[in-house]
């Protein structure tokens, strides 16, 4: 196991609900954003004088945008149903990292300022005034919270407290106090096209080296081709399955479907990245210009689809928002859908028998399946609810002979996130990740234990790097995540047809 | 006769408190856009899928069932039994009385007493569970001893302390009909309409406002068909009652 500064949680046989642990996590925060990042997306450099003011002039703005917002805030009875219900709660038991507790540092200002009961009789209603105290719970607790919305399948009213922490996080970001892993990102966004920072020509190096690598390995010259006008199909995946491990194996995986379902395709240097911070930090701007590089790159090359790679985030961006922030996509073509997630493309082509498989070349693996959290709880795939459960387990059942699936109170909706969502994953936060992960890896441990897992699947790439991470912590072999498609990808045959 | 008029003119305020602030709010809630498609998936993708969705949770709580079963068993006993309730107390204000809410009369104790007991199960958890404690406003236990009052001031009525309903009933009726008749003075009417109108009064101003606002609530009523239908909301008329925006000039947009 890997020494750490902080105690390692104990995975117990079944998760424990933690008693309540008062500022167990007060000294957990993120970097603040450096004055440079933060005007690049047109915050102010440091926290303002009037923050105050700001801060509730920002809030009222944002009252009046979101409905969502108000409804949340007034219909919360504090039930409790969802208190247990959060994986930083159940792997920290700081109470403010309790759903509704996490929606009442901003529900108490609210009222405060905003209600009648809480300017008249605040002691009453619990209403509290906007304070540099207040201020810093905000900045430390809406970044303990990976906006996964387990909480909101539990709610009696839908209440949903990852809208809670994006209109937080924007209030924030509107006095100074930017967050700086996904500020600097969505920055090199702008600047470059993707998350990394990686520009163009470095980009076709990898892809050249990818092809390499490719044919050494199987003996067929795959390609994956770089702006190419004139394809069929524009990918675009999170670039971290550009180089990061094991996001490229998926990436292999998605051009050995391409290939041999002779589908013509190219990714683009201008629109290389799939994920969109500007949905963690809740800045619908910032969201709309980073979506906007990809409907651009899509128009320039002229293609007549857009699929999207393995991303959770990124899917629930371009599934749920893309048609509002970008669309129409009159432009692509109407039998496909716009956009269509690799998972609906490689399930489509294996229902039709266009890919030829030999799910025996993954009989050494043992498989599960992590449902990521916004691919659970905000999107769809295929024509029918829920076909984001069931496409990724019959690709993956289609291409392994061992599946096993784990508790169903942690798969489908009711899914943990990995501890490293909503713009976590960042070291700074590491304890936050370490512990945020305990609910997955106990009900990791159960099926590795009772039905010797040996393998997890996930089609995030934030998940992916989360786990890379945290599963040595917990004392599991770091090489257990992997990709859908890199299963899928070791499962296609090729021979002298293809 | 000032008894009279003091509780007919409280119930006059407390109808019109509650009917014009939860409208304001309902009025205020439509007109906030909502400018993505939020629905907590996988969600219904027709309109009757949504109303579907809603009725199951109005219905049984549904969400609430699987997030906690004793605070979905207490809850839920506790609205369903004050629906009967309510609409055993339509006999007061039907002349002559409905036949349906005669046969239904029967049912009055026994939901008056499962109304309490789910509330003192409410009441109970929020005591005694830790997490639920630490999120628990003075108002929050102060409902919950609100709601009990009326359900026991009223249970206790028919059970020992028995006031007289004819002249109850043409109190009311009098109060609809803008014909005042004398209200009975017996101490516990007094006391459970009193508490009746406290509620009334601070339902738009609280967290009773969940029963309108669940019907808004994007997660729950949205339609999931992003990538079939295009979702377009204008930002522009937006505005808030409470407070003026300021430093911030917001822009129409698409």
């Amino acid at each position: 196991m890997v020494k750490q500064e902080f105690p390692v949680p104990v995975i117990t046989e079944h998760l424990q609900v933690p008693r309540v642990q008062p500022d167990a996590m007060a000294e957990t925060k993120p970097f603040v954003a450096k004055a440079e990042f933060q005007e690049a997306l047109g915050f102010p450099g440091e926290l303002v004088d009037n923050w105050q003011s700001v801060a509730l002039d920002k809030m009222s703005e944002l009252l009046g945008k979101y409905r969502a917002l108000p409804v949340f805030l007034d219909s919360c009875v504090k039930c409790g149903a969802c208190t247990d219900k959060c994986h930083y709660y159940l792997g920290t038991g700081d109470p403010k990292n309790m759903p509704v507790a996490r929606q009442d540092l901003m529900r108490n200002v609210y009222r405060r300022y905003f209600t009648f009961a809480g300017r008249y009789f605040p002691w009453l209603v619990g209403a509290q005034d906007l304070t540099e105290s207040v201020l810093e719970d905000w900045y430390r607790y809406y970044h303990q919270c990976s906006e996964c919305r387990r909480c909101s399948v539990y709610c009696p009213f839908g209440i949903d407290t990852a809208e809670i922490t994006m209109a937080g996080r924007e209030i924030l970001a509107s006095v100074g106090l930017g967050q700086k892993y996904a500020n600097e990102i969505i920055g090199k966004v702008h600047k470059i096209g993707n998350n990394l920072g990686l520009p163009g020509p470095a980009l076709a190096d990898t892809l050249t080296g990818l092809e390499e690598e490719v044919e050494e390995d199987i003996g067929v010259k795959v390609r994956f081709p770089l702006d190419e006008a004139g394809a069929d199909v524009l990918l675009v995946t999170p670039s971290a399955d550009f180089f990061a491990e094991p996001h490229v194996d998926g990436l292999i995986g998605y051009a050995k479907v391409f290939h041999q379902a002779g589908i013509r395709w190219t990714l683009s240097s201008y629109a290389s990245e799939a994920a969109n911070f500007g949905i963690f930090i809740g800045n619908y701007d910032q969201m709309q210009k980073v979506a906007e590089r990809i409907r651009q790159a899509a128009l320039d090359l002229g293609v007549r689809r857009i699929v999207i790679g393995e991303c959770g985030h990124a899917w629930r961006v371009a599934y749920s928002y893309w048609n509002t922030l970008i669309g129409p996509f009159d432009f692509l073509d109407t039998d496909y859908p716009a956009p269509q997630h690799v998972c609906e493309l490689t399930y489509d082509l294996i229902q039709q028998g266009a890919l030829t498989l030999d799910p025996s070349a993954n009989d050494k693996k043992i498989v599960t399946f992590h449902d990521s959290c916004n691919v659970s709880r905000g999107s769809r795939m295929g024509s029918t609810p829920g076909g984001q459960f069931t496409l990724p387990r019959q690709i993956i059942q289609a291409v392994c002979n061992h599946f096993v699936d784990m508790a169903p109170e942690t798969t489908h909706e009711q899914t943990f996130c990995c501890g490293g969502g909503g713009g976590l994953l960042t070291d700074d936060l590491l304890e936050l990740r370490v512990k945020g992960a305990l609910p997955r890896v106990t009900a990791l441990k159960q099926v590795v234990d009772n039905h010797g897992v040996t393998h997890m699947a996930a089609i995030c790439a934030i998940c992916k790097s989360q786990f890379s991470k945290v599963l040595p912590i917990y004392g599991f072999d770091m090489d257990m995540i992997v990709s859908v498609h890199q299963l899928v990808g070791d499962a296609l045959v090729f021979d002298s047809a293809h | 006769m000032i008894l009279t008029a003091i509780f007919a003119m409280g119930l006059y305020l407390a109808v019109l408190v509650l009917v014009v602030g939860t409208a304001f709010r309902v009025v205020h809630y439509v007109r906030i856009p909502v400018p993505l498609v939020i629905p907590t998936t996988p969600a219904p993708i027709t309109r009757t899928g949504v109303v579907v969705r809603l009725l199951r949770e109005v219905v049984f709580f549904e969400s609430l069932f699987k997030g906690s079963k004793w605070t979905w068993l207490f809850g839920w006993v506790f609205h369903f039994a004050m629906l009967m309730v309510l609409l055993e107390h339509l006999r007061y204000v039907s002349e002559p009385v409905w036949l349906w809410i005669v046969a239904i009369q029967w049912i009055g104790l026994y939901a008056g007493i499962a109304m309490c007991l789910g509330l003192v199960g409410l009441a109970v958890r929020r005591v005694v569970v830790d997490r639920i404690r630490y999120i628990s406003a003075p108002s929050d236990h102060l409902m919950l001893l609100l709601l009990v009052g009326i359900g026991a001031s009223g249970v206790g009525m028919k059970v020992f302390w028995h006031t007289d309903i004819v002249a109850l009933k043409a109190f009311v009726i009098g109060l609809i009909r803008f014909d005042w008749q004398p209200l009975p003075g017996d101490p516990a009417l007094l006391v459970h309409l009193s508490l009746v109108i406290v509620l009334m009064l601070i339902f738009p101003f609280s967290k009773l406002l969940h029963a309108p606002g669940m019907f808004f609530s994007p997660t729950l009523n949205m339609v999931d068909t992003p990538r079939e239908h295009r979702h377009v909301s204008r930002w522009g008329e937006t505005r808030t009652s409470h407070r003026k925006v300021a430093s911030q000039e917001l822009k129409p947009r698409g």
